[in-house]
């Protein structure tokens, strides 16, 4: 991309020059009433212009902050664009959070403003209200069932832009004098941590951070107006704020909102996305879809199915990266691709993806080689909240399950003594919001950010991520211990949904499994066993042998890894309920919280560590509307084979 | 959309209705009446009389004695149809759908009294009835809109759980732009977030389309928190009537719901 001194350096420029540059092409669409909508970039241009100039007659100055909270609209974009046109800080949260988290950011970030998706967003934002006095004004997108609600905070986003007509009326120049002060190094977004650790940390990230993330980004893979993307990963996380606002107003490309949450895979057929992004357990449902309805399938389809799903395996992969490969191997992928693969694609709405990516969680080698094998060129790449999501990329035809890639342009990556991943460049935050002892502490006198997490570069130059720094341990015998690498193993396979490894100062390995509803549930239909829920199938014989094989296979794979041969899994255990994050278990981006787990269910653990073969437990669950409930039952504990590792070797 | 919601005169009058099949007395002397825009629920014990007492107002039962008096027209006897036309739409206990049918499918037919086109034009979709579909499509995109169920616009409806075909056949009746909605246990075999919802969409239901509905319905809980009024029927008579305050203080009632002696 050739350099040019002019190139705007906010996003509320970027967007002035898309809608001069691109006018009258689509900037974004949204599926409502059944058809796709489109604005251009003119039309985004101006919508954005009449909200900030609403925010400004409500009194929204230069750095004060805008909560933004609900699904992807087309209109909670705009306001991000309109809260840093005024010199704001845009500061979005996840959408499914309950009241009283929110509680916590409104306070830490000060927000006077807050522009909100419908009702039940603003039912929360007002039962917080007496704990967050700050909160002067909310502005809500969906009028539906707010007749009623007549508190003075609230206003709905329509009487908001006709005041703001009215104020650019009064006032043309404010805007472009608002968006004239603006500067590069100003914070653009504040982020969230999802608080794996502790309280959730304000991130702050410039402008400058954002583009300059998105502007390699965007080079890497080549990405301009004519890509279109889906819109659907929660605002408040680091990837969607990179690839649907920041990529987007860098490359022009279009993004659409799905109707609502449940229509996403419908959506995504219809729009078919040229370039995609999605965490590694939407692609394993995806395949779960596909998987189920084939078993569904005639004979013949499931023949064909099988037997062209054996080719891509062995060629697929290599055809997609343009390796050699046999002639024959050509002409038979050749065939499947023209019966099935393309069909395929076709039906999971990447028929026209040029790149794909997945990041957030370690994704299963059979998985990962299934869509390339397919013809979806699946990438992964590396980063975090702090780091604007942009640390290291695979380059197309570098691509491997198990690494997340090389350094991207203009990012410099280092790994400590300790085995830490340390990055430096113009992508890392300015600063935790309010906390100079954080900021001091995770960015070194060097320059580098810790990352927290603990990796190796390969022999290809790749980076490899095994685990959270902090969460590498030790077993009694001094062996390492690395969680994370465990239990994602064990989530490779289809039936375990979540799983928490225990074992740092501990003799041995042992571990809890949550088993994959859909899945499970499905098997067991097959077989005939009947089951009245999730408690009742999770203590089930069969499904306990079922996992046993899982964990063995584990305990076998880990066997051959000299490194990680103790800590195979001893015992195990069906968790009598499904980890959730409304009960803390999990965070919001759905990562185990080990340590909350070991305490609650201290009991469990005990008896993990005990000989005993059978534990009554009894825990609170909380209820999606608020309520609690006691779920009681008597948790069966294991035991797995373990490998020793020459015996893997002699049988390998 | 809609009238605001201001409970006010009488739409609906029962008097003095009774209705037997043979020896089997339904309904004995029922008066009651429902005003517009409220929410009236109709309780009982099972066998009480309360689908029959439905039944009379939407014209599928003819009650022996009595008359109902809807919109200040009196009636003996009234076809179904002919109570559609009027106003009334109503949902099942059982539920009627078209099970092979799509959900926008079965949606469009609560369209059916609202269409104009000729069979003949309708069959080629040409001309006005072209443009008459796309004229009630939106509507009923927008109940798809207004009850959640986007995501199940292209299912056929017979492979849908129990609630969610609840949740359609409430859409279907929408779909008529009723002044009476008549809703039959719109809650039975619902877990606790099913029920939850539908609550929510009779209240925004009756809150913005200011539509006035009548329900029966077995959890106490729910009644309770939905409606304006209540009706208590056993063995055919009515032994209470009033806010649901009142009933639950009504020693007829308690009676009833515990069992005592007849």
């Amino acid at each position: 991309m050739p350099d040019n001194q002019a190139r705007p350096d906010t996003f509320p420029r970027l967007l002035l020059a898309n809608a001069e540059r691109l006018r009258g092409r689509p900037a974004m669409r949204e599926k409502d009433l059944g058809i796709w909508q489109t604005w251009t970039w003119d039309e985004v241009a101006a919508e954005v212009r009449m909200l900030a100039c609403g925010l400004a007659a409500r009194g929204f100055k230069r750095g004060d902050t805008l909560a933004i909270i609900g699904d992807n609209r087309p209109r909670l974009y705009w306001a991000m664009a309109a809260a840093q046109a005024l010199g704001g800080v845009p500061v979005p949260l996840y959408q499914d959070a309950i009241a009283s988290e929110m509680v916590y950011v409104f306070e830490d970030a000060a927000a006077r403003f807050a522009i909100v998706e419908d009702q039940e967003q603003v039912d929360k934002l007002l039962e917080i209200l007496p704990r967050c006095p700050l909160l002067e004004h909310i502005v809500y997108d969906d009028t539906r069932g707010m007749r009623h609600y007549h508190q003075p905070q609230l206003q709905s986003y329509d009487a908001l832009t006709d005041q703001g007509r009215a104020f650019d009326a009064a006032q043309p120049d404010y805007y472009a004098q608002q968006i004239a002060q603006g500067r590069a190094s100003d914070v653009g977004i504040m982020l969230y941590t999802s608080g794996t650790t502790g309280k959730p940390k304000g991130v702050c990230q410039t402008h400058h951070a954002f583009i300059v993330s998105a502007q390699g980004g965007v080079g890497f893979d080549r990405l301009g107006p004519d890509d279109s993307m889906l819109s659907y990963l929660p605002m408040a996380w680091v990837g969607d704020h990179l690839f649907s606002y920041a990529q987007w107003l860098v490359a022009g490309f279009t993004i659409n909102c799905p109707e609502s949450g449940e229509t996403v895979m419908t959506d995504l057929k219809e729009i078919g996305p040229t370039y995609y992004f999605a965490p590694p357990r939407v692609f394993e449902n995806l395949l779960t879809t596909v998987m189920i309805r084939m078993e569904d399938a005639s004979t013949v389809k499931r023949a064909l199915f099988a037997y062209f799903t054996g080719v891509a395996r062995r060629c697929g992969a290599e055809v997609l990266d343009g390796k050699p490969v046999a002639l024959l191997d050509r002409l038979l992928y050749a065939i499947g691709n023209l019966l099935i693969y393309g069909p395929l694609r076709n039906v999971l709405g990447m028929s026209r993806i040029r790149v794909a990516y997945t990041a957030g969680a370690a994704i299963g080698p059979d998985l990962f080689r299934f869509y390339r094998s397919i013809g979806v060129n699946l990438k992964q790449l590396y980063g975090s909240t702090e780091t604007c999501a942009y640390v290291c990329l695979q380059p197309d035809g570098e691509v491997s399950f198990d690494t997340v890639g090389k350094p991207a342009p203009g990012v410099e990556v280092r790994i400590a003594d300790n085995g830490e991943v340390l990055v430096r460049g113009a992508m890392l935050l300015k600063e935790y919001y309010k906390q100079p002892a954080a900021t001091a502490e995770s960015i070194d006198a060097d320059g580098y950010f810790h990352t927290g997490d603990a990796g190796f570069f390969d022999e290809r130059g790749q980076l490899k991520i095994i685990d959270r720094a902090k969460d590498v341990g030790k077993l009694t015998g001094g062996a390492m211990f690395a969680p994370n690498y465990i239990e994602n193993k064990l989530k490779f396979f289809p039936h375990i949904k979540e799983a928490v490894a225990f074992g740092n100062g501990r003799d041995t390995v042992g571990a809890f499994i949550n088993i994959d509803m859909g899945s499970v549930g499905n098997w067991a239909e097959r077989r005939a066993i009947a089951y009245s829920g999730y408690t009742d199938l999770a203590a089930k014989p069969q499904v306990y042998e079922l996992i046993r094989e899982c964990v063995e296979q584990v305990n076998a794979e880990l066997a051959g890894e000299e490194a990680l041969a103790g800590s195979q899994i001893h015992r195990f255990l069906v968790l009598h309920k499904e980890l959730d994050p409304d009960d803390d278990e999990l965070t919001r981006t759905r990562k185990v919280r080990r340590g909350f787990i070991a305490d609650k269910y201290a009991i469990l653990i005990d008896a993990l560590y005990s000989n005993r073969s059978e534990c009554h437990v009894e825990t609170q669950v909380r209820f999606e509307d608020g309520r609690s409930g006691i779920v009681r039952a008597d948790v069966q504990i294991r035991p797995a084979r373990t490998f020793a590792p020459e015996q893997v070797k002699a049988a390998g | 959309m809609g009238a605001p919601r201001n409970v006010g005169e009488v739409v609906l009058a029962i008097d003095n209705i009774s209705l037997a099949f043979g020896g089997v007395r339904a309904l004995a002397e029922v008066s009651f009446d429902v005003r517009a825009h409220e929410i009236r629920a109709i309780i009982g014990p099972n066998g009480a009389g309360k689908s029959s007492m439905l039944n009379v107002i939407n014209g599928v039962y003819h009650p022996q004695q009595g008359s109902v008096t809807f919109k200040g027209v009196t009636r003996r006897q009234m076809r179904p149809h002919e109570a559609a036309r009027q106003g009334i739409a109503r949902t099942f206990q059982n539920i009627a759908l078209f099970k092979g049918m799509t959900v926008l499918d079965n949606i469009m037919t609560g369209r059916n009294l609202k269409m104009h086109a000729g069979f003949f034009a309708q069959a080629v979709w040409f001309g006005p009835a072209r443009n008459e579909e796309i004229v009630h499509r939106r509507v009923v995109e927008q109940i798809i809109d207004f009850l959640q169920i986007e995501a199940i616009r292209k299912t056929p409806v017979g492979r849908l759980p129990y609630g969610m075909q609840k949740r359609v056949e409430l859409a279907r009746a929408l779909a008529a732009e009723p002044e009476l909605l008549l809703l039959d246990e719109p809650m039975a075999g619902m877990n606790v977030e099913e029920k939850e919802d539908m609550c929510r969409f009779i209240l925004d239901v009756n809150d913005e389309f200011g539509t006035t509905i009548v329900l029966i319905e077995h959890d106490m809980g729910v009644v309770m928190d939905l409606s304006d009024r209540v009706v208590v029927l056993d063995y055919g008579r009515k032994i209470g009537d009033g806010t649901p305050d009142e009933i639950r203080t009504n020693q007829a009632v308690i009676d009833a719901y515990l069992g005592v002696q007849h």
